[in-house]
């Protein structure tokens, strides 16, 4: 299936939920999507048949001056197509709900945007820190983030 | 006169207490600083945590301060044991972008030595493969040939293990005159060797009883859980990206993908990762040999190299096939120097995410082995 | 050589070494280094080609342990990042006297290529435990790390390990008398 036809598919079932499909991009097009609903929109693309993404390629969060964002691509096994997804979220409420359920493959990804960016995946079971220490403070991935100087005594900066 | 009496238990209903032991960071069989905390009922797993991030190296904050070419080095040190396919990925990602065709010549090149590098990465997970399953000779013998590659990486870039080879656009430099011999003489030595560790290893029957009916990972739950490369494939599913979605020149060579078929046990194994890991440097052994036929002779590397690397505004997602799995990269342009956003997908990360779910049950010996069939590099998976 | 002429033929010319016991217990203290290896990173690989084939590093009579009690020295291959750090610094509390470290390639001599933007690497790891050989490079070829630990057992055999003896037991009196007043 090609974008268009995704895109339609979706439009139907989820109407407003569903932004607008971009596709003056160099390379790929995307479609945004609300967070609200994207649980369902998710579950939709992996258990219709026509569309049977099952597989999860990549989920990074993005850091914009304003706002945060998520990018899922997928792909399909069996029908060979592949999407692509953007959620955005505001800086002082960034939450998501968690496709980890969905795609067992999230569930490292969503940590590691957590972890990097601050954003708070809503239903994941273990929504905790995955490369940084445990106790470190702040999101390095964000623009506006500053090294620490110490970290346990050690000096951090060069 | 004695009578032979058996004791009937039903062993899975005795109660006992549960064991948490902590393998790692820094252990000599976790392939690097990984930190497993496992929980043992007995001898037998009950779960695994994977605890990473002990080599987090800032790969993506440090991407975001640095040009477009000066990011190589560091795609090089993600996974440091197949650069240059790395290289290739992140390489591909940019030319993409920025819509550049590069010259014959370097295609092939990059082909053969991404071929090259892929032979030289299997050799080290076979290798230490064995040693985590108890074979010592495989180990010495792999590592005798891998450095007759390196060489051959030495002699065309400078660097034994990180290269900073593919810029975009082109090449470093030109190979060497005898590079296409002493190429093909490495690809008899390899299927020489191969040979040698088929009799030795891989059908040994220790080596069978240590790895078949293993860590078995059915095709679905390795789709779910996003893995890929030998471990998808040595799941059954026939899905590599040099084929499915080929990239570069991979379209003009005719080669097979590997699946992993349960011969000695079931389909999903540790063995059969590992065979398909085997049976994949064979196929590798054959593009190079017939990429080096088609190899022009004449021809400037460096011609297409733009004089300054300035993507426009937009974003890609490119992968490529690794030795591990696809590794892809998602990059952000907003039309300046320097890359808005890199995230690199890395292969291990995925792959390693699949570990609780196909040790639990076995025992804590068995663990040892999924893990190094997994195949993974912390360097990659923390980057 | 000389030495080996002797053995072959003691009762010729008497078969007999004069040396002093500092110089005798260096030479097997530098002949016989076991090591904890501490393989982090890229550089570990390079390590893992030297104890391989064609480099051989068992041949210094240098034998890997997986364990810091019976370690002579320990070798870091490999950036340091501070999740690691703490680890590192109780290997090498662990690890029993005369113990010695080589830093292996840039990053644990400097922070390497990560030492600007890398909010998570150490950068050297001098900054934590004390570092006797730097071995640069990134990474060092195998023939760098042979040369390094070269310099270590160098290093060994000028030792001076009595007239340290002494210094510590002076220092222990001078300490007891201190503290008695």
């Amino acid at each position: 299936m090609t974008i268009e036809e995704i895109y339609s598919v979706l439009k139907e079932k989820f109407g407003d939920s569903i932004g607008e499909l971009v596709t003056n991009q160099p390379v790929d097009p995307y479609i945004n999507v609300l967070p609200d609903k994207l649980f369902e929109i998710c579950l939709e693309l992996r258990d219709n048949p026509e569309l049977d993404f099952d597989y999860l390629m990549c989920l990074s969060g993005v850091d914009f001056p304003e706002t945060l964002q998520v990018v899922y691509h997928l792909y399909s096994m069996k029908k060979k197509h592949k999407i692509v997804l953007k959620v955005t979220v505001p800086k002082d409420n960034p939450k998501v709900p968690s496709v980890e359920k969905i795609w067992r493959s999230a569930d490292w990804h969503e940590r590691e945007a957590y972890d990097l960016f601050g954003i708070i995946f809503e239903g994941h079971h273990n929504l905790v820190r995955i490369l940084l220490p445990y106790d470190w403070e702040g999101h390095p991935l964000r623009k506006d983030y500053k090294e620490p100087e110490t970290y346990h005594g050690m000096r951090v900066p060069y | 006169m004695t009578t032979t009496r058996f004791i009937d238990i039903d062993f899975s209903k005795i109660e006992s207490d549960r064991m948490r032991l902590n393998v790692g960071p820094q252990h000599p069989s976790t392939h690097g600083v990984l930190r497993l905390e496992v929980e043992l009922d007995g001898e037998v797993v009950t779960n695994v945590i994977p605890h990473i991030g002990y080599l987090h190296r800032c790969f993506e904050k440090i991407s975001e301060n640095m040009n477009y070419q000066q990011v190589i080095p560091y795609v090089d040190r993600m996974d440091y044991i197949s650069s240059m396919n790395n290289e290739l990925a992140y390489v591909m990602a940019v030319e993409k972008l920025m819509d550049i065709k590069v010259p014959e010549k370097v295609e092939y090149i990059r082909v053969i030595m991404s071929e090259l590098n892929r032979i030289a990465n299997h050799q080290i997970a076979v290798a230490t493969f064995g040693l985590d399953a108890g074979a010592f000779t495989p180990f010495l013998y792999l590592f005798r040939d891998r450095e007759y590659i390196l060489w051959i990486f030495e002699k065309a870039s400078g660097g034994r293990l990180l290269f900073n080879y593919f810029w975009v656009g082109g090449l470093a430099n030109d190979v060497y005159p005898t590079f296409k011999e002493d190429v093909l003489n490495i690809v008899k030595q390899v299927r020489k060797t191969n040979k040698e560790i088929e009799d030795l290893l891989i059908y040994n029957k220790i080596f069978i009883d240590r790895t078949a009916n293993v860590g078995v990972l059915p095709a679905d739950v390795a789709i779910n859980y996003g893995c890929s490369g030998p471990v998808l494939r040595g799941s059954g599913v026939q899905f590599d990206l040099r084929k499915n979605e080929p990239y570069s020149i991979y379209d003009r060579f005719d080669f097979e993908i590997p699946i992993g078929k349960g011969e000695v046990g079931t389909v999903g194994d540790c063995w059969d990762r590992n065979i398909v890991r085997m049976r994949e440097m064979e196929q590798s052994c054959r593009i190079i040999e017939l990429a080096i036929a088609q190899m022009p002779n004449e021809g400037d590397v460096q011609a297409a190299i733009p004089k300054k690397i300035r993507p426009p505004k937009g974003e890609i997602y490119f992968r490529a096939e690794n030795p591990k799995g696809e590794l892809g990269f998602y990059i952000i342009s907003d039309g300046k120097d320097k890359p808005y956003r890199v995230k690199g997908r890395a292969p291990s990360f995925v792959n390693l995410s699949v570990l609780p779910e196909i040790s639990r049950g076995y025992l804590f010996a068995d663990l040892i082995v999924i893990l190094g069939s997994i195949d993974i590099v912390l360097g990659e998976v923390d980057r | 050589m000389g030495l080996l002429d002797r053995l072959d033929n003691p009762y010729e010319t008497g078969g007999i070494i004069l040396g002093t016991l500092e110089d005798i217990l260096n030479w097997g203290r530098s002949k016989s280094d076991w090591y904890l290896h501490f393989g982090l990173a890229c550089c570990a690989i390079e390590f893992m080609s030297m104890n391989a084939s064609h480099f051989d590093f068992m041949r210094f009579g240098i034998i890997p342990r997986a364990t810091p009690r019976q370690a002579d020295f320990i070798m870091i291959t490999g950036t340091v990042t501070l999740k690691m750090a703490e680890r590192i610094k109780v290997l090498w509390e662990q690890m029993a006297e005369p113990k010695y470290c080589i830093s292996v390639g840039s990053c644990a001599n400097s922070g390497g290529p990560y030492w600007q933007y890398g909010y998570h690497v150490l950068k050297g790891v001098d900054r934590i435990i004390p570092v006797h050989v730097y071995v640069p490079g990134c990474p060092p070829r195998p023939e760098a790390m042979e040369e390094g630990m070269m310099k270590l057992q160098k290093l060994i055999d000028q030792q001076a390990i009595f007239r340290k003896r002494q210094k510590l037991a002076e220092e222990e009196k001078m300490f007891a008398n201190q503290s008695k007043r």
